[in-house]
């Protein structure tokens, strides 16, 4: 018999716990070097570690303030909603499953696309939202990305895709699946008038994603260490029977295999776009 | 194009017969078979397969290999042939019959190099002014480390963006198991037919069960919660057109099906080839366009 005893409940200062309550303070924990480091300090940063340089994921949003010249920028299509075309149901209704995902981002869907100017070139931009239903590619995104293409097409633009996803969305079925062949038509009419599409693949991109607009760019570009691939790490071990070797679907590996064209690191990210951009439409005039 | 099909009294008198049993089986009848028992058809192991399509369907098929890049994909094959007389190209997964071709045909999940081929095939195709028929029957793009290596994603996506630009008619038949964007990478189109059996999904019902409910063993429910069924793809304007297979499914008369979907491609063929090439490329465009469902809210 112990003379003092444990209370009930989990203890707070428990290690193993969620620590998601701490990150909330003063100091966070890097999940890259477990270092812990001034929140202002990573913050100030891009939110890429200063000791290690992981690169922390980032909302949707945050990728157009970071992008667009002054941070400048105005949503387009925001009012777009997924109506449960399937009633799909598993352990959880899709219908709410998406109320739950609203509350909880403050969004209506995985995507957001905004429309601005990158070194004073007329660019719409859209940027998934990975804490929405896994950023997945469903009927919304689908029409967003489309239009977006579209309004390209109409007003001259630049279009540059910021990908965070893990793929097609399987609550609206062969719906999510389309979205695939939709979006990469209207990229091939943007290609074929001579339009810029920068891809900028970030941590985590995969499945029906990589497999359509992602990997169309005129210039595909990863963040380091982001995770890219077609097939889940777990499918393809299952398959294999066999332990995947490190770096497997990293940045560097696909940079290495020849599927990308650059790794950029955040802080370089706004001017590598701004230079191909530049090279793709600056001075106004091209030749031809 | 000429229609060579109405040459043809039989394959007409075959397409009336269809036509007629075919409104009777699949407009008014609700569907009586549950999502399960279609994936169940759709991966029958007797299930006809691309090659024996190409045998009953067309003339004179020549396979062409390789992607000039890589490697030869035996889970894809493409050729050319002969379609009522007429040149054509074909491409389609390819799976196999003994355990032996099974594995050479890797279960006909395709790599890059496969994608690839069709793709290269497909070129030769629009540079001659030839019309592509494709098959689909795939469990799903392969998923191993060469492939990913090699960039299955980008070789899917190169399709899916160059097929939406083919200046000549591509025919596009889901035969057996449409499986997620291995299957789309062959699948864009201006007509998009699927057999009555045959099923197109963004996932196999064993993957999303095993996400969705943490337990593979609730396929079941995922294949009737996914809307696979060549109805259901109807019903959300995903596809063109149902093909009835014979009684018991595609395999209890193989011989019969050939001459059902042969009458369904001449079809398909003559809507396709009846529009000039610039406004058939426009019309798939808006085919796939229109595809999805969302509500819009006002601002």
């Amino acid at each position: 018999m112990s003379w003092f005893k444990r209370k009930e409940g989990p203890n707070p200062l428990d290690d193993s716990g969620e620590r998601t309550v701490r990150t909330e303070g003063l100091f966070v924990k890097c999940p890259g070097c477990d270092q812990t480091l001034f929140r202002r300090e990573i913050e100030d940063n891009l939110n890429v570690c200063p000791k290690c340089g992981h690169h922390q994921r980032l909302r949707g949003r945050e990728r157009l303030d970071m992008t667009f010249d002054d941070g400048a920028w105005i949503e387009l299509d925001r009012g777009l909603i997924s109506n449960d075309p399937l009633g799909f149901a598993d352990t959880k209704s899709y219908r709410d499953r998406l109320k739950d995902m609203r509350i909880r981002t403050g969004m209506l869907d995985a995507i957001v696309t905004g429309e601005g100017r990158v070194g004073g070139l007329p660019t719409v931009i859209c940027s998934m939202e990975l804490s929405f239903v896994g950023g997945s590619l469903g009927s919304v995104v689908g029409e967003k990305i489309t239009r977006a293409i579209e309004r390209c097409l109409r007003t001259h633009s630049s279009f540059i895709i910021f990908s965070a996803s893990g793929g097609a969305r399987m609550q609206e079925g062969a719906l999510s699946l389309m979205q695939m062949a939709k979006i990469s038509a209207a990229l091939a009419r943007l290609d074929e008038a001579r339009l810029p599409f920068i891809s900028v693949l970030t941590d985590p991109t995969t499945g029906g994603v990589t497999a359509s607009f992602a990997m169309l760019g005129d210039f595909n570009i990863a963040e380091p260490q982001a995770q890219i691939g077609f097939a889940g790490p777990r499918v393809i071990e299952q398959t294999i029977r066999q332990k995947l070797p490190e770096g497997f679907q990293r940045s560097e590996f696909l940079l290495e295999h020849g599927m990308l064209d650059a790794v950029v690191e955040r802080k370089q990210l706004r001017d590598f776009i701004i230079h191909s951009l530049e090279f793709m439409v600056g001075n106004g005039k091209k030749s031809g | 194009m000429n229609k060579d099909e109405h040459e043809n009294t039989e394959s007409e008198e075959i397409h009336r017969r269809l036509r007629e049993s075919d409104r009777a089986n699949l407009t008014t009848d609700p569907p009586t078979m549950g999502a399960w028992e279609r994936v169940k058809l759709a991966r029958h192991p007797d299930r006809p397969y691309t090659l024996d399509y190409v045998d009953m369907i067309f003339e004179g098929f020549e396979e062409i290999h390789g992607d000039r890049r890589f490697a030869d994909d035996p889970a894809v094959v493409t050729g050319l042939a002969k379609f009522h007389g007429q040149p054509c190209v074909v491409a389609g997964h390819q799976k196999g019959r003994t355990t032996k071709e099974r594995q050479q045909r890797n279960f006909g999940m395709a790599k890059p190099e496969g994608y690839r081929k069709a793709l290269r095939v497909m070129k030769i195709a629009e540079k001659f002014s030839r019309p592509v028929f494709t098959f689909i029957d795939t469990t799903g793009a392969y998923p191993g480390i060469d492939a990913e290596e090699r960039g299955q994603a980008e070789a899917i996506a190169y399709n899916l963006r160059e097929m939406a630009k083919l200046r000549v008619p591509v025919i596009v038949t889901v035969t057996g198991e449409g499986g997620s964007g291995g299957a789309l990478a062959l699948g864009v189109g201006d007509q998009i037919l699927m057999l009555e059996n045959s099923i197109y999904s963004v996932i196999s019902p064993e993957g999303c069960a095993s996400i969705l409910w943490r337990d593979a063993t609730h396929a079941q429910q995922a294949a009737e919660a996914l809307k696979l069924t060549a109805q259901d793809l109807l019903q959300f304007g995903l596809i063109d057109t149902i093909v009835p297979e014979p009684e018991g499914g595609a395999h209890s008369d193989p011989r019969e099906m050939g001459d059902v979907l042969g009458a369904y491609l001449s079809d398909a063929l003559a809507a396709a080839a009846a529009l000039g090439d610039k406004e058939r490329v426009e019309r798939r465009y808006e085919k796939f366009r229109v595809m999805g469902e969302f509500e819009e809210l006002s601002e």
